[in-house]
């Protein structure tokens, strides 16, 4: 009888595990996208009818997008409930959540994590809302080329983040460089660099970079691969070509600018958290730096233009985040209602403009708080001739920290003997994987 | 679980104590009432996990998608033919050796020298037990600052001498032991210190009369004394260094170079980082698994035996 019982309770804890497996599994499994798929067909702008609406965002815009909601918050009856989440913390939450059918209503997202996600059914498709935009055309063509699959958009863009070449005009005076005129080359880059380092102010050094950081070498390497006129990866996004003349030149560059000592020594070490300090503090001559931060150098002269390519050329990495309404969301006709007003002069301008953001349509590109600020306005037409990579792998290609694209720039750059088509082949590994 | 389930009932007849007077029929029940808060503790907080990961590591599963059916074994051999699983398991290994080597060397001494000293004797204890107040999340990002080459205290001192305390791998390797040993240090200390006043004084006593040297007592009387308590310590060591993580993860990052990837790193990298793959994830936790059982019964059976040795010779 002993036995009998104890045999019987184990059966039942066993049926219970069983079943609360069944629905976690369940639960985790149920990834069907809701039908909704036009939520502008209740009127052009969605619904303002007084719902609340959850949206997630990463820490790196948390500055752009408090403005947003707060914006939104004031001219609306729908509420928009802010989260802000650490940025190595993003995916695995977003994960979490969409295994759980519990995604906000709307979320931002990384543009170059944008393909996967989209693939994977994690947004609503919006294409019929936003083909009735009248400025259709002259959204950021590279944030919505992320956020399209088999020809049907998903995806807006949320805030924009540009590389440019910033430069310290206080510098450039004493190391006796024009300081209006910005390195048309990356080899006027270095050169400008060495003038810097050359000074020899102690804890001031020519350039700075993030040599551990994948996501900071693609944001600001890949730019000066593009101006050369050379691709990064191919377009299905499935093969890396980083081992093109241009590429290697640019490698060559920092390699002789590490070599050199004109580089801030803990770039060697930067996995990404103070990649940006060093120059924000005025200590670093010149360097390839986010536009979104262009409000934060205080207390200095900078000069901003595109970044360039090893023989001129000018281009930049149009990343920064896009949103769109979450697969799980069922109130989609008021978050287009949001949508469709972040995409309004009035956002674009009022709030993004007016805090020296770059807007994200290129007919309000010389907007009159850019009109003031004529960095504002290179930024902007620097934007719409940009680029933003598309591959689905590009996460683990490029930005995790064993990433095999950091591994190739190690070598080219502080190694000496480095078998760049070896090298190259791990990236395309890594990018060709199903 | 079957343990606890079982202790009441067959606890109550050894201690002879009277049963009368209570219907016979009612006392499993009854013993199962007292288990079932423990019972129910175990299957939800780990039967049910523990299953859930056995079936992820069976499944196809990205991150973003869930499950998405059987996928038995092809989880296992990704996990294996990862491009960095020999060399997280060789790098987990490595740092387990020196952890625990240091930790038990040195917990071991400090216990000797708190029970040696006796005026000092508190605030030695407390000295060493302090870091301990700390997280290891905590504790990690606070030897982060230390350590860094921009922000960190020594920056000036470190780029005089043209040396980073996590830009080469030995470094970043020993920079993370030491920020270990100065957490751990004081916790370990403290077992040794209960071990040590649990050995009765008139053996030590009796060695004295007998003319053993200090090193003598130590080695015959001491050591073999302690043996429950290193058991115990390394069990705790090498299983906690095994399942290394924050401190990489915080530190490191498991760079330089992909010198430092733990094991567990690995599962949250392929998780998380980019792979984005639940099934692969649970696939290598399931492997990490069964290597701790098998290390952990290694390491108890070794102790055993050689109690049992102890006490024939």
């Amino acid at each position: 009888m002993r036995n009998a019982s104890r045999g019987s309770i184990l059966r039942t804890l066993t049926a219970a595990a069983a079943v609360v497996l069944l629905g976690l599994a369940t639960a985790c499994g149920s990834g069907a996208a809701p039908s909704a798929p036009d939520p502008a067909a209740v009127g052009p702008n969605g619904l303002d009818d007084g719902t609340t609406l959850t949206l997630w965002t990463r820490a790196p815009l948390e500055k752009q997008a408090k403005l947003l909601v707060e914006a939104y918050n004031a001219a609306h009856t729908n509420k928009v409930e802010l989260t802000v989440v650490p940025n190595d913390d993003y995916v695995a939450k977003v994960g979490a959540a969409a295994g759980a059918g519990s995604l906000p209503d709307l979320f931002a997202a990384d543009i170059v994590y944008v393909p996967s996600w989209v693939r994977q059914g994690l947004f609503q498709d919006i294409s019929a809302s936003i083909d009735r935009l009248p400025f259709k055309t002259s959204i950021n063509k590279g944030h919505m080329a992320a956020g399209t699959f088999e020809n049907r958009a998903h995806v807006l863009p949320f805030v924009l983040d540009l590389s440019m070449l910033f430069w310290n005009k206080d510098l450039f005076r004493e190391a006796g460089l024009d300081p209006e005129k910005a390195p048309a080359t990356l080899a006027e880059y270095a050169a400008a660099a060495k003038a810097v380092q050359a000074l020899g102010k102690p804890d001031t050094y020519g350039t700075a970079t993030g040599l551990n950081c994948g996501g900071c070498l693609v944001f600001t390497w890949f730019p000066s691969i593009w101006a050369a006129g050379a691709p990064v990866i191919s377009p299905d996004g499935g093969t890396s070509l980083l081992d093109s003349p241009a590429a290697t030149e640019v490698y060559q560059v920092w390699r002789d600018l590490w070599a050199a000592g004109a580089v801030l020594p803990s770039s060697r070490d930067e996995a990404g958290p103070t990649w940006t300090a060093g120059f924000t503090e005025g200590k670093v001559g010149l360097m390839f730096y986010p536009a979104t931060l262009l409000s934060s150098t205080q207390g200095f002269d900078v000069g901003v233009a595109g970044i360039p390519g090893p023989d001129g050329g000018r281009s930049t990495f149009v990343g920064g985040d896009g949103i769109g309404i979450s697969k799980d969301s069922t109130k989609a006709a008021q978050a287009w209602n949001f949508l469709d007003w972040l995409l309004s002069e009035q956002a674009q301008v009022e709030v993004l403009g007016k805090n020296r953001d770059v807007v994200s349509r290129s007919d309000l590109a010389g907007n009159r708080y850019a009109a003031q600020d004529p960095r504002l306005v290179a930024i902007n037409e620097v934007a719409s001739g940009g680029e933003t990579p598309v591959a689905t792998n590009f996460q683990q290609a490029f930005n995790a920290t064993n990433s095999p694209w950091l591994t190739l720039v190690r070598n080219a750059v502080l190694d000496g003997g480095a078998d760049l088509p070896k090298d190259n082949a791990e990236i395309t590994a890594v990018l060709s994987q199903q | 679980m079957s343990v606890t389930v079982a202790s009441p009932r067959q606890g109550r007849p050894v201690q002879g104590r009277p049963v009368q007077g209570r219907p016979r029929q009612g006392r499993p029940v009854q013993g199962w009432l007292y288990a079932a808060p423990t019972a129910v503790f175990v299957t939800a907080l780990f039967v049910v996990p523990l299953l859930l990961v056995l079936v992820m590591s069976g499944s196809r599963w990205p991150l973003l998608s869930g499950n998405q059916g059987w996928n038995f074994p092809a989880n296992y051999t990704k996990a294996v033919g990862n491009r960095f699983f020999l060399d997280s398991v060789a790098f987990t290994l490595t740092y387990t050796a020196l952890a625990t080597a240091l930790l038990i060397g040195l917990g071991l001494g400090l216990a000797l020298l708190v029970q040696e000293s006796t005026r000092w004797k508190g605030l030695l204890r407390t000295a060493f037990l302090v870091p301990n107040a700390l997280g290891l999340a905590s504790a990690s990002l606070l030897f982060y600052v230390l350590y860094s080459p921009f922000a960190g205290p020594f920056a000036a001192i470190t780029e005089q001498l043209g040396f980073t305390f996590l830009g080469t791998p030995d470094a970043a390797l020993w920079s993370t032991l030491f920020l270990i040993v100065w957490r751990y240090a004081g916790f370990y200390m403290l077992l040794m210190l209960v071990g040590l006043q649990s050995v009765p004084f008139d053996v030590f006593e009796a060695a004295r009369i007998d003319g053993a040297t200090r090193w003598q007592t130590f080695r015959h009387v001491t050591l073999p004394l302690l043996r429950p308590t290193l058991a115990l310590t390394t069990v705790l060591c090498v299983t906690g260094s095994l399942l290394a993580f924050e401190q990489f993860y915080i530190l490191t990052k498991g760079g330089p170079d992909n010198s430092t990837i733990s094991v567990v790193q690995l599962v949250y990298t392929v998780a998380f980082q980019g792979q984005n793959d639940l099934g692969v994830a649970a696939a290598l936790s399931v492997l990490v698994l069964l290597a701790l059982v098998v290390v952990n019964a290694v390491q108890l059976r070794a102790f055993h035996r050689t109690d049992v040795d102890a006490g024939t010779s």
